[in-house]
C-alpha cells in the first residue's frame, strides 16, 4: 500500500509549453538544488549547534528546504519527462549537473558565516518567492506560495541573529565582520541572469533577477545597519558559475556524503 | 454469482466523521480534521478522493499522516481510495478548529494567536522580534502571560519552545502560519 498522495496536477498551460521545456527543466533544478544544498549544509549542524535551541532551529530550516526541493525537482522531473524522479535528480547527478549557487555550497565555517549565508541568501530567497506566486504558471505559483510562509520565518530568524551577533560582543561582531566580507563576493550569482533566466522572465514564469536586486538592498542595508556591520567594498558578483554546473571544490564532498548510500547500494529504500 | 450490484457508497458526512477519528501523529489529541488539513473529500465513481494539504512542505509527519488515513478509510470498508496532495491554498493555522485549540491547551500546548504569522516586510518585523514583540502567549499551564520565547522553532516545524517566567516550566507554541 502506497501511502504517497498524488500531487494535484492543475492545468497549467505555461508547463506544457515544449519551447520552453528545456529551460524550464534548468530553472527548477536552480531553485530546487538552492533548496537541497543548502538544506544539506545546515543539516551537517545537527548534533552539533552551539545551543539546543540552535541546533532544533537550525535542522528545521533544513527540514523546510529539503521539503521545497521535493517539490521543485518534482516538478523538474515531471516537465523533464524522460521518467526521472525528485530522488533520481538529488541523488544520481554528479556534480557538473548540479544548478546551485556556489554561495549555498561553500563550507559551513563557524556559526557566523553560516548565519550571514542564511541571511543573505534568505533575504534573496523571500523576494524570488514573492515574485513567483505571480507566476503565468499556476503550478510554480502554488509551490511559491506555500515556501514563501516557511521563508519568512527564516528570514526573520537569520535577521534577528545577524543583528544580535553583529551588535554583540567584540568577538561576534568581528567575526559576523569577516563572514560576511567573505561571501559577499558570492552573492551577485543570485542576480546575475543568463538565458534560462531570461526565457523564464520571458514567459512570465519568474521575475526578472535584476529586478530582486532594490528589495534585498534594502533588507541587507536595514538589517547589516542594525548589526553595526558594514558592507565589504569589494564587487559582489566576483564567484559566479555554480547554476551553469561550474562548482567550487566543496560540491563534490557534499555529493560524496549525501548521495553515498544510492550510490552504493543503488535503488535502496528504507 | 454476483454481478451489476449496486453498492451504496458511503456519504462523504460520514467520510468526514470517519476522519474525525483519525488523530495527529505529532500531536495525538487533534484530529487530521481539527488540523483543517483534509480539504476535501468526494466520490469519483467508486473511488474516494481524499485531498491533504501538508501543514510545513517538509515536515516527516505527512507520509505517516497519509498512510493512517488509508489505514482508518480501508477499515471502515472503504476499497478504492485515493490520496491527492493538495498544495494551494497554503495550510494556515486559521485552520485549526476553536475545539482543537482547547485541546492544544490542556495538552501543554499554546494554540496559534491568530495574526501573528510572518507576513514578510522583515526588517522592521526582524527588529520586533528581536525583543520589541508585543505578543503575549499565555503559560497553557498556569496561565500567566509573563512568558518568553527561547526558540522560534520547537520540537517539530508548526512549534516554537517558550518558557514561563512565573510556573518556570517549558512549553510549546503552535506558533500561528
Amino acid at each position: 500500500m502506497s501511502a504517497i498522495a498524488e500531487i494535484t496536477a492543475a492545468p497549467d498551460p505555461v508547463l506544457a509549453d515544449d519551447g520552453l521545456r528545456r529551460a524550464l527543466f534548468e530553472w527548477l533544478c536552480r531553485m530546487g538544488d538552492n533548496c537541497l544544498i543548502l538544506g544539506h549544509r545546515l543539516s551537517e549542524w545537527c548534533g552539533h549547534g552551539p545551543a539546543l535551541e540552535e541546533d532544533i532551529a537550525l535542522a528545521n530550516t533544513a527540514l523546510d528546504l529539503i521539503g521545497h526541493t521535493q517539490m521543485w525537482l518534482a516538478l523538474a522531473a515531471e516537465i523533464e519527462g524522460k521518467g526521472r524522479s525528485a530522488d533520481d535528480l538529488a541523488f544520481l547527478r554528479d556534480a557538473m549537473k548540479f544548478r546551485n549557487a556556489k554561495l549555498v555550497e561553500l563550507p559551513n565555517g563557524d556559526m557566523a558565516v553560516t548565519l550571514m549565508r542564511e541571511f543573505l541568501f534568505d533575504a534573496w530567497h523571500f523576494e524570488m518567492l514573492t515574485g513567483l506566486t505571480e507566476s503565468a504558471s499556476p503550478r510554480i505559483a502554488e509551490i511559491a506560495a506555500k515556501a514563501l510562509k516557511e521563508v519568512s520565518y527564516h528570514l526573520e530568524r537569520s535577521s534577528d541573529l545577524v543583528v544580535r551577533l553583529g551588535d554583540g560582543s567584540d568577538e561576534s561582531h568581528r567575526r559576523m565582520q569577516d563572514a560576511l566580507n567573505r561571501l559577499w563576493p558570492y552573492a551577485g550569482e543570485l542576480f546575475t541572469a543568463d538565458k534560462v533566466d531570461e526565457a523564464a522572465a520571458a514567459a512570465g514564469i519568474a521575475p526578472e533577477l535584476a529586478a530582486l536586486r532594490a528589495a534585498w538592498d534594502k533588507t541587507v542595508g536595514e538589517v547589516l545597519d542594525e548589526a553595526t556591520l558594514t558592507l565589504p567594498e569589494i564587487r559582489f558578483d566576483v564567484h559566479q558559475g555554480g547554476k551553469q554546473g561550474r562548482h567550487t571544490e566543496h560540491l563534490g564532498y557534499i555529493l560524496a556524503e549525501m548521495q553515498f548510500l544510492q550510490r552504493a547500494y543503488p535503488g535502496a529504500e528504507w | 454469482m454476483v454481478n451489476a450490484v449496486s453498492v451504496v457508497l458511503p456519504s462523504t458526512d460520514q467520510v468526514w466523521k470517519w476522519l474525525d477519528q483519525v488523530p495527529d501523529p505529532e500531536i495525538p489529541v487533534v484530529s487530521v480534521t481539527e488540523l483543517g488539513i483534509i480539504r476535501e473529500i468526494r466520490w469519483e465513481g467508486d473511488t474516494l478522493v481524499v485531498a491533504v494539504t501538508p501543514t510545513y512542505s517538509g515536515c516527516p509527519a505527512t507520509s505517516v499522516i497519509d498512510l493512517s488515513i488509508e489505514a482508518h478509510l480501508h477499515g471502515q470498508g472503504v476499497e478504492k481510495l485515493r490520496l491527492e496532495r493538495r498544495l494551494s491554498p497554503p495550510w494556515t493555522t486559521d485552520w485549526v478548529t476553536p475545539d482543537a485549540r482547547e485541546k492544544l491547551r490542556a495538552y501543554g500546548i499554546a494554540p496559534p494567536i491568530d495574526g501573528t504569522a510572518p507576513d514578510g516586510r522583515t526588517a522592521a518585523r526582524a527588529a520586533r522580534m528581536a525583543g520589541r514583540s508585543n505578543l503575549t502567549v499565555a503559560c497553557p499551564r498556569c496561565g500567566s502571560g509573563h512568558t518568553e520565547r527561547v526558540s522560534q522553532f520547537g520540537s517539530t516545524p508548526c512549534k516554537a519552545a517558550y518558557r514561563c517566567k512565573d510556573c518556570l516550566e517549558p512549553f510549546d507554541y503552535f506558533k500561528c502560519h
